[in-house]
């Protein structure tokens, strides 16, 4: 497992996390047995994501194997071990937005934003992720971005919507640049 | 006179949290002072946004796809002229609305009515009585009443309540535990979800009460993190109880303790299964092991604990304030009292439906749900998610209760209810199952791990026309082998949607794969969107409205849809002036 990491630490090194924002998390939950998943989540919600060097370090901190550390991490769906963009799009895939046709939604967005499903587009805006049903079927098809959700869509909406974020970003942009 | 919104999660999908801004600024422009409650979901999904006016006199009126200018209309009729705003008007007790009218309430017995950030509302509709009911009696007084109301597990199994609480009771060990499943994994089913945002006192009390018939000084709720609100709500609530001695050291003066915690999910299907719940709670990857020893005997950290979900918890404050009697009254000879399902896909009101056990599915789907959207036929209602079934309109006259619901081959499931229609394609939803539980599969065994691949592939190339003579033999063969070999729930349930759209829906399988077709027009690789030319009157509005700009065309001449890159969204049948009609599917 070491020599895996190590390699992609090299290409981590560039944003090598803060260890030390971790700290007062590892105090709490250092102790309780069982409170593996637990340290991840607020790892996740701290760092956004959970890079290798702070898996290592957590399996150091509270006495687990580095292995049994990544075995729970790529376990769980919720866990993301790749940064994630500014925007993350939820777009559902259960049972009743699929049959009322989420899946050309997924098509559409994935042309429009030219990445798959669990991507991030190169200039860190949108990631793009399924998910099985965010509990508002009736409004399916649904998808939720960054909390809000969107609904009831077609290829299309989806699209303008995701369009509409982008053009926000272009414009507060050069706003700054102004400014 | 009191106004009260429905805030729970789709209620704010669909836009509430705008319509209380709206309201406030609109009631401080009137210079109006009433009190603005908020309150769960009361399960009209299809009229979110509600909006309740409460007369004084307790009279209630709910209008419903609340608007911003729905609201000033209110204000100015209803709230300062007392004239019904009768075109938005979804509920009154003068004009009952159909999808409440037939349903009868227990475990959603507060939801949309109270609000769920305040104990006091709970309280003063008899929460915590059962609790204070409860520590006057026996343990086995408790079991036996739960007993007598023949609650059974509203989680999937319909595993009698009653037994596993007196058998977690029963065995040997100085601490036990409660569990309660709120990890809903069934995508397409919100009905704990929803319990948990509109009433977490319920669940609270009915595990307090576990707690106390039980031996068990500790609770914890395993809820999905996907469900942020509900977290939030039930942390309100549990800090709420504790203040006032419901919950903790020495509840209600007496010497029974009882704590309840909560834990996230993170994520993963299989973590519904108990034994694979346990394991996740104890912080390592949520894989289901060999049953025995059950969680009774052998739970968290090794200790005895009892598993139950949300909805079944929900009910146990009723069934011990109102006795077990009332609660086995309702219902049918196996299956009492009600039964929660998350009403969802091709049906005009979908929502959250409480209906007496033995009910037919026929009047859950038309008498409440109102039938099938657009007026198009019904094919077919899946029951119990990735574990159930398909159910054809045949038998659409099975009551709801677990036996008849199982000898159709689906399950009773959670409470997920998804009706489909004749432009749902059946193999595609085999399909759309199987890709869910192969990707959700831990991987353990390997007749679950690469049986549900195999079968996935299968079915994946007949959606593609490229079904071979023989896929439905190899199918329900390796249907057969999956089943058997495979060590918990999800395994064994698996081939469930393969096998009943494949018992009552041969036929289409049959068309995908002899003769190439789809007869719900739903199977991309087998049709193709065209435009008629003698049709086609040049409007254009096809191609701008086509997500991907394949439809080129000009002035005078029929638009061309471009083949290659056309993604079969079917936008542009859909666009198409109806005069003209002039896009075809294939
Ligand atoms: C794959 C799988 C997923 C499950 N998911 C859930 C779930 O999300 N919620 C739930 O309450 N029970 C779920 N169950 C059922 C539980 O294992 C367990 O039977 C149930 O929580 C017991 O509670 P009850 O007796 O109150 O129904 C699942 C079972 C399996 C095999
Ligand atoms: S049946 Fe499937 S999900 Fe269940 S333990 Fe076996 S491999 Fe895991
Ligand atoms: S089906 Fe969709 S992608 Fe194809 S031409 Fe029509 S609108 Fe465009
Ligand atoms: S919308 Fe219909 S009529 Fe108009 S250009 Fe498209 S196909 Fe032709
Ligand atoms: S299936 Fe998409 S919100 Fe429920
Ligand atoms: S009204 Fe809340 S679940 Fe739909």
């Amino acid at each position: 497992m070491l020599c895996k990491c190590e390699k992609e630490d090299q290409n981590q090194a560039a944003d090598s996390p803060d260890l030390s924002m971790l700290d007062e998390v590892l105090d709490e939950y250092r102790s309780q047995a069982g409170s593996l998943v637990t340290v991840l989540q607020k790892a996740q919600d701290l760092y956004g994501y959970l890079p290798l060097t702070i898996l290592r370090h957590i399996a150091e901190e509270m006495n687990i194997k580095p292995a049994q550390v990544y075995g729970v991490a790529t376990f769980y769906t919720q866990f993301r071990l790749t940064p994630v963009g500014k925007y993350i799009i939820h777009l559902c895939q259960g049972t009743a937005c699929h049959v009322n046709s989420s899946e050309p939604i997924e098509t559409a967005l994935i042309q429009e934003l030219k990445i798959k499903p669990g991507e991030t587009t190169p200039d860190k805006l949108f990631t793009l992720t399924n998910v099985a049903c965010l509990g508002c079927c009736s409004l399916a098809p649904v998808m939720m971005i960054n909390g809000q959700a969107y609904g009831p869509l077609n290829p299309n909406k989806a699209v303008s919507i995701v369009k509409d974020f982008y053009a926000g970003e272009q414009q507060a942009s050069e706003g700054g640049e102004n400014a | 006179m009191k106004i009260r919104i429905g805030l729970g999660s789709c209620g704010i999908a669909a836009g509430a949290l705008k319509v209380m801004e709206v309201l406030k600024t609109e009631l401080d422009s009137h210079n109006l002072k009433l009190e603005i409650q908020q309150t769960g979901c009361i399960g009209m999904c299809h009229n979110e946004p509600l909006l309740d006016i409460i007369e004084d006199n307790g009279q209630t009126f709910t209008y419903g796809k609340i608007t911003e200018k729905i609201i000033i209309a209110i204000i100015k009729q209803h709230v300062l002229e007392g004239k019904l705003v009768e075109k938005h008007l979804v509920n009154s007790c003068a004009n009952p609305n159909d999808f409440l009218a037939e349903q009868v309430r227990v475990a959603l017995r507060n939801c949309g009515i109270i609000d769920p950030e305040q104990i006091g509302h709970y309280i003063d509709r008899g929460g915590y009585e059962a609790l204070k009911k409860a520590i006057t009696m026996s343990s086995e007084g408790i079991i036996e009443e739960i007993k007598t109301s023949g609650l059974r597990g509203r989680g999937g199994a319909g595993f009698p309540t009653w037994f596993k609480w007196n058998a977690t009771r029963n065995n040997p060990g100085e601490i036990k535990h409660i569990v309660c499943n709120a990890d809903e994994g069934d995508p397409g089913a919100f009905m704990d979800r929803s319990v948990l945002e509109s009433d977490p006192h319920s669940v609270l009390e009915g595990m307090a009460i576990a707690g106390y018939a039980i031996g068990a000084a500790e609770g914890i709720i395993y809820c999905r993190a996907e469900y942020p609100l509900a977290i939030r709500r039930l942390e309100i609530a549990i800090k709420q109880a504790k203040e006032k001695g419901l919950l903790g050291s020495n509840i209600l003066g007496s010497p029974f303790a009882f704590d309840i915690r909560i834990k996230q999910g993170a994520g993963a299907f299989v973590c519904g299964e108990e034994t694979a719940l346990i394991a996740s709670l104890e912080g390592e990857r949520g894989m289901p092991r060999l049953k025995p020893p059950f969680p009774a005997q052998s739970g968290y950290w090794g200790e005895p604990t009892n598993i139950n979900n949300v909805e079944t918890f929900a009910n146990v404050p009723w069934i011990i304030a109102e006795g077990g009697k009332a609660f086995a009254a309702m219902g049918s000879q196996t299956s009492k009292g009600t039964k929660v399902f998350a009403l969802a896909g091709k049906i005009n009101r979908g929502g959250l439906v409480e209906v007496p056990m033995g009910l037919s599915l026929k009047d859950v789907i038309y008498k409440i749900g109102g039938g099938i959207k657009e007026n198009r036929n019904f094919k077919a209602v899946q029951l119990g998610g990735p574990s159930g079934g398909c159910i054809p309109a045949a038998l659409l006259d099975t009551p709801v209760e677990y036996e008849s619901i199982t000898a159709t081959g689906a399950i009773m499931g959670s409470g997920g209810m998804v009706v489909m229609d004749e432009t749902t394609c059946m193999v595609d939803v085999a399909r759309f199952f199987l890709d869910f539980t192969q990707k959700e599969s831990c991987g353990k065994c390997v007749q679950c791990r690469i049986g549900t691949k195999r079968m996935l592939e299968i079915l994946e190339r007949i959606c593609n026309g490229e079904g071979q003579p023989g896929d439905i033999e190899l199918l329900h063969e390796i249907a057969l082998k999956v089943g058997e070999g495979s060590l918990c729930g999800l395994g064994q349930s698996a081939p469930n949607p393969v096998l009943t759209t494949i018992r009552y829906f041969q036929e289409e399988y049959e068309a995908h794969i002899n003769e190439k077709k789809c007869p719900a027009m739903q199977c991309k690789a087998l049709i193709t969107y065209r435009i008629d030319p003698d049709k086609c009157k040049s409007c254009s509005i096809c191609a701008k409205k086509c997500p991907v700009n394949c439809i080129k065309g000009e002035k005078k001449k029929p638009y061309v849809i471009d083949q290659n890159e056309c993604i079969k969204c079917g936008n542009c049948m859909e666009v198409c002036p109806t005069k003209f009609n002039a896009v075809i599917v294939e």
